[in-house]
C-alpha cells in the first residue's frame, strides 16, 4: 500500500439520534501518514464522526471503510446496507487506537498493566513478553518511571499519556484522538501535545478532534472544518489558516483571538 | 455469676456466627447469579431476577423464616430450624446483594469498556477483566454493610428454635429473672462481633479502595 493511499473514506455518512440528525453527507478522505484535524464549534458533530469510524456510535447513513474494508456496514446488493458482524468489525477495529478525552485507563491496574493487558489477552504474549513490551511503549511517552503506578496517582497528563501508550502498544495504523487535552488543566497539556506532535513526525497516521487551534495550525496536514453536522471546509493546513474563505471559519478563530490565544499560524 | 452467663451466650454467640457466615458467603454467590439475571439480555432471565428481587425485598424476614419453617415440613421436607434459619437469611439477603452488584455494574463508567473494546477485548474478557473487578471495588462497602444488617436480622431466627445470641439470652432472662442483665450481655455480643466486622471490612476496603479512580 503506497504512503498516501486512503487510510479511511466516507461516503455519505450521516448520523441521527432518533430525530436528532447529528451528521449529514459526510465525504471525507483521509490518507495514509497524515495528520488530520477535526474542528469545529461544539456540537458541530466531529466527535460523534470520530466515533462513527470505530463504530462506538452506529452510522445511520452510508459507508465508512477503514484501509480498504467497510466498518460496521457494507453496502448491499440491494443498494441499502447490511450491518458486518461483530467478529468482522473487531478485525477492522485492529486497524484503529482511540484516544480518549477522559483517558479511560482502567483504574484497578496499574500504568503497565493498562498497557500490558491487551497483549496479554488479544495478542496471547506471555506475561513477561507483554511487560517488556508495554515498559518500552511506556518508555516511548517519557513514563517507563511511572510503569508501576496507579492511574489515580498519577496526574493528568501522565494519564492520557500512558492511554496513548496503551493505544499504541496494539500497533494500529491509525490512531484517533478525541479531544485529547480538552479535560487537562492548561499547563498539562503541553506534554500530552508534544507525545502526540513525536508521534505525528513518525509519520503516524492521525485524526484528531481538537479544539487547541495552535496545535491544528502546526501540526495538521489536513483540516476539516464541521458546522453543524457538516463539512463547511477542508483543505491542506496552509491555506485553510492562512486565509480563512468562509466568514463561519473566520468568526471561528476569531473567537480565539479574542480569548486572547496566541495563534501561531505562521510556521 | 455474671462470667457464667457471659460463658453461656457465648455458645449462642458462636450459632450466630455460624449462621450468619453461611448466609453471607452463600448469600453472595446467589445475588452474583441472581444480578447476573437482571442484567442478562434475556428478558426472560431479567423478569425471573426482578422478580425475585422484588418477593424477599418485599415480605418482612421474620415472616420468611416463620413461612420457610412452616412449609419445608409441610411438603414432606423435614429439616432442623437451624437449616430453615440459614435458608431464609441466604434468601433474603442474596436479594440486597444482587440490588448492591447490579448498581455497582451500571457506574462502571461506558468509557473503560469502550477502551476496552477498541484495544480489541472481548465481551467476556470485558466481563470478567474490566467491569467485575471495577464493580466489586465500587460495591464492597455496601457488601460490607449488608453483612452487618445480615447479622443484626439473625437474631430474628430465634422464632424459628434456633439457639442464638438472642434466643440464649431470652432463656436467660426466663430462668433467672434478670432480663436487663441477659440482653445487656446479648447487646454487647452484637455490637462486638459487628465491630470486629466492620473493622475488618474497612481495612479491606482501604486496601482496594486506594485505586478506586
Amino acid at each position: 500500500m503506497s504512503e498516501h493511499a486512503a487510510a479511511i473514506t466516507l461516503e455519505g455518512v450521516g448520523k441521527s439520534f432518533g430525530d436528532n440528525r447529528v451528521l449529514t453527507g459526510i465525504d471525507l478522505t483521509i490518507r495514509h501518514g497524515e495528520v488530520t484535524c477535526l474542528l469545529g464549534p461544539s456540537g458541530s458533530g466531529k466527535s460523534t464522526l470520530l466515533r462513527c469510524l470505530a463504530f462506538l456510535e452506529e452510522h445511520t447513513e452510508g459507508i465508512i471503510r477503514i484501509a480498504g474494508e467497510p466498518m460496521g456496514f457494507a453496502p448491499a446488493a440491494d443498494g441499502g446496507r447490511k450491518r458486518l458482524p461483530d467478529a468482522a468489525i473487531g478485525r477492522v477495529r485492529r486497524n484503529l487506537g482511540m484516544v480518549f478525552q477522559q483517558f479511560n485507563l482502567w483504574p484497578h491496574m496499574t500504568a503497565l498493566g493498562n498497557v500490558a493487558e491487551a497483549l496479554r489477552l488479544v495478542r496471547r504474549m506471555d506475561r513477561a513478553t507483554a511487560e517488556a513490551r508495554a515498559l518500552a511503549q511506556l518508555e516511548h511517552v517519557g513514563l517507563a518511571h511511572r510503569a508501576g503506578h496507579y492511574p489515580s496517582e498519577l496526574s493528568g497528563g501522565q494519564q492520557q499519556r500512558v492511554a496513548i501508550a496503551r493505544a499504541l502498544a496494539m500497533e494500529p495504523k491509525i490512531v484517533l484522538f478525541d479531544e485529547p487535552t480538552s479535560s487537562l488543566d492548561p499547563e498539562l497539556t503541553g506534554e500530552v501535545l508534544s507525545v502526540m506532535r513525536g508521534l505525528a513526525q513518525e509519520g503516524m497516521t492521525m485524526v484528531v478532534v481538537t479544539h487547541e487551534i495552535g496545535f491544528a495550525a502546526q501540526v495538521g496536514e489536513h483540516i476539516v472544518f464541521l458546522d453543524q453536522g457538516r463539512i463547511l471546509l477542508e483543505g491542506r493546513a496552509a491555506e485553510v489558516f492562512q486565509a480563512p474563505r468562509h466568514p463561519r471559519l473566520a468568526q471561528f478563530l476569531q473567537t480565539y483571538v479574542d480569548r486572547g490565544a496566541s495563534l501561531v499560524l505562521q510556521e | 455469676m455474671l462470667w457464667t452467663h457471659i460463658i453461656l451466650l457465648g455458645q449462642g454467640a458462636i450459632m450466630t456466627v455460624a449462621i450468619s457466615a453461611v448466609a453471607i458467603t452463600v448469600g453472595f454467590a446467589l445475588g452474583v447469579l441472581v444480578c447476573a439475571a437482571r442484567l442478562s439480555p434475556v428478558a426472560g432471565l431479567r423478569g425471573l431476577g426482578a422478580a425475585y428481587v422484588s418477593f424477599f425485598r418485599g415480605v418482612p424476614l421474620l415472616v420468611m423464616l416463620l413461612l420457610i419453617y412452616h412449609l419445608l415440613p409441610a411438603i414432606g421436607i423435614d429439616v432442623p430450624g437451624v437449616v430453615a434459619a440459614i435458608i431464609g437469611l441466604t434468601l433474603s439477603t442474596a436479594a440486597y446483594q444482587a440490588e448492591n452488584l447490579r448498581g455497582g455494574f451500571l457506574n462502571v463508567g461506558t468509557g473503560l469498556v469502550e477502551a476496552a473494546r477498541m484495544v480489541g477485548l472481548n465481551a467476556r474478557q470485558i466481563l470478567l477483566r474490566i467491569r467485575l473487578p471495577i464493580a466489586l471495588r465500587l460495591v464492597f462497602p455496601a457488601v460490607v454493610n449488608e453483612a452487618i444488617m445480615l447479622l443484626k436480622a439473625s437474631s430474628l431466627v430465634s422464632v424459628v428454635g434456633v439457639a442464638d445470641i438472642t434466643r440464649d439470652a431470652q432463656n436467660l432472662a426466663s430462668s433467672t429473672y434478670r432480663p436487663i442483665e441477659a440482653f445487656t450481655i446479648a447487646g454487647a455480643y452484637y455490637l462486638l462481633l459487628n465491630i470486629v466486622l466492620s473493622g475488618g471490612g474497612s481495612s479491606l476496603s482501604r486496601m482496594l479502595g486506594r485505586h478506586r479512580a
